[in-house]
């Protein structure tokens, strides 16, 4: 019971700690609009964002379309709000799937060391050898274009990320006291790993995640911006970008718009990470 | 010294052996038939056989790795499945216009990062330094293809005051090296600014300006020369991130260089000219980080003991 209280209690350090951070706060706040809009686009958007209307192509910004509309006549804020719904599912699971894979391997790698660990790592050399677009869409010409492609590839491209710093951490979290004392009292490996080591690496986790989804998202967009993400018609931020670029001379607002989007949420969570870095450790601090 | 420059080069080189079996395996993990892409659809089966034959893709697969391998230190890339030229040759040529692309990028983000992570550390928590982290924050944020895009549109479509895309002259140059250069300047100028703050706030700082030294004496010559050795080796990683940005501000500005030679030839299913880029790319990668680490070592002796 005493426990739970204490968990608790630093819980809500961290939360008054964020409250007080300027960037932390922005960042919420910027990021609350996205993830609104992600979840409530289909009520929030005026229109439908695949219904063409040929007459009204590429209109700037007026009373009946706010954000003007694109080469098919599509309303671009509506477009823009159903993006927001598709870059935050593709950050999250991305980097879901980074943690899935990475995180496990740092732990087992670090822990147990030897030829796993030399092996691990030379695997995590090799990834990291190649630039993170140039692997992204590597992966992707090997997997295919679309949203699950995607998702996959930017994921795996973060792995080598989440590898290397659990790695450390376990390192020398490995060697402290309370780990010996957990294994004098006959804790397991497994146990030590999960249930010792594993969340006193969740601050630096946390953040480093915070800021993965951040260039997650930028990934995507660049891969559909490249033509190699996600396809038209779908409303997707990089993909809008890739054919406004086209409209570039008569429609300017179909390229600002989306960028800016994306720009936000990027900044979202970098403001959100930044905050998040000082609440939870303060030594961290870049 | 030595012996530690010996030891990363070494080391580089199963990195670089690794690299060549991914780039292998990816390659033949391409959904896709070479021998038929070349040969064409009305190819008859019998014409496709033969340039499967002449590829070397009927021997078994660790036997052409092998080959593959052979003729990479040979110098032997294949050629293009669509224009026959050698990829040797494409690269040769292109790979230059990237270095140049990338080192005005470079130059770009240390004459804009490190003076404004300067300004922002030596005006800790005033609205300077509170304005320098928001502007870079935003720099990394952006999408720089959509960076790039808004440069053309302002620069090129309105103002006309500079070509869209294009390379030639150094007026082909300002876009592009601004635009890949503007994420790294922000990067610079935060590591500059913690670097800065780290080194000022100890103890010699403090007896330099005990002596009654000039704040500008303190900032410049005893400050500065400390905190630039962790900025350097920002810098030599932001070359990396170079690269892969170069892929995207190439595709944006049609610059002839290898970024935009990858995108081609993935978009294409060009397998002989996506190998050798890639191959290219991350071997330059590998060759920069271990620069970028001698070069620590070099100017930091405490790195080689550890």
């Amino acid at each position: 019971m005493g426990a739970t209280r204490r968990v608790l209690s630093a819980g809500a350090v961290v939360w008054r700690r964020l409250r007080r951070s300027r960037s932390a706060v922005l960042g919420l706040g910027i990021l609350g609009v996205f993830a609104t809009s992600g979840l409530l686009a289909p009520w929030l958007a005026p229109y439908d964002p695949y219904a063409s209307d040929l007459e009204n192509s590429l209109k700037p910004p007026s009373a009946r379309h706010w954000l003007g509309t694109d080469e098919l006549g599509r309303d671009l804020l509506s477009r823009i709000v159903y993006g927001a719904r598709l870059s935050m599912v593709i950050g999250t699971i991305a980097v879901a799937i980074g943690v899935a894979v990475g995180v496990p391997l740092g732990l087992v790698s670090g822990y147990l060391g030897g030829w796993f660990d030399l092996i691990v790592q030379r695997g995590v050399d090799v990834l990291l050898a190649f630039p993170s677009t140039v692997l992204a869409i590597l992966l992707v010409t090997i997997l295919g274009v679309g949203l699950v492609n995607v998702m996959i590839a930017v994921g795996i491209v973060s792995v080598p990320t989440y590898t290397r710093l659990v790695r450390g951490q376990v390192l020398s979290l490995k060697e402290q006291e309370f780990v010996e004392a957990a294994r004098a009292l006959g804790a397991g490996s497994l146990r030590i790993v999960f249930r010792h080591i594993l969340p006193n690496t969740l601050a630096v986790l946390i953040v480093q995640t915070t800021l993965q989804v951040a260039s997650a998202i930028l990934s995507a967009a660049a891969l559909g911006f490249l033509g190699l993400g996600v396809q038209q018609p779908t409303a997707e931020w990089g993909a809008m970008l890739s054919t406004a670029r086209q409209h570039i001379q008569l429609a300017p607002h179909t390229l600002v718009f989306p960028g800016l989007a994306i720009m936000l949420t990027v900044l979202g969570f970098n403001l959100f990470g930044d905050g998040l870095r000082d609440a939870l450790d303060p030594r961290l601090r870049v | 010294m030595w012996r530690y420059a010996a030891k990363r080069v070494l080391l580089a080189f199963p990195v670089l052996l690794g690299v060549s079996g991914v780039v292998f395996v990816a390659i033949r993990l391409i959904p896709g038939d070479p021998a038929q892409i070349m040969a064409g659809q009305a190819a008859t089966e019998e014409v496709v056989r033969q340039i499967r034959q002449s590829l070397g893709l009927d021997q078994p697969v660790p036997v052409q790795y092998l080959y593959f391998l052979r003729n990479v230190l040979r110098g032997d890339l294949g050629r293009s499945l669509f224009n026959g030229v050698p990829v040797v040759e494409e690269l040769g040529q292109r790979f230059p216009r990237t270095v140049r692309l990338a080192v005005a990028s470079m130059a770009v983000a240390s004459l804009i990062g490190i003076p404004a992570g300067i300004l922002a550390a030596t005006r800790r928590l005033t609205w300077v330094d509170t304005l320098v982290m928001l502007v870079a924050l935003v720099g990394v944020s952006m999408p720089v293809f959509w960076l790039g895009l808004n440069f053309i549109l302002v620069f090129s479509v309105r103002l006309q005051w500079l070509p869209a895309f294009g390379y030639g002259t150094w007026r082909h140059l300002v876009l592009p090296s601004v635009t890949l250069g503007a994420a790294s300047a922000a990067v610079v100028a935060r590591m500059t600014r913690s670097a800065m703050l780290e080194v000022l706030g100890q103890d010699y700082i403090r007896t330099a300006r005990a002596k009654g030294l000039a704040e500008r004496v303190v900032v410049h010559r005893h400050a500065l020369r400390n905190a630039l050795i962790p900025v350097v080796t920002i810098l030599g990683l932001q070359l990396g991130t170079l690269l892969s940005g170069a892929v995207l501000t190439e595709t944006v500005f049609a610059w002839p260089g290898i970024g935009r030679l990858l995108v081609e030839a993935v978009l294409a299913r060009d397998y002989p000219v996506i190998q050798g880029t890639t191959l290219l790319i991350a071997t330059t990668f590998v060759a920069l980080n271990l620069t970028v680490d001698l070069l620590y070592a070099l100017l930091d002796p405490r790195i080689r003991y550890e």
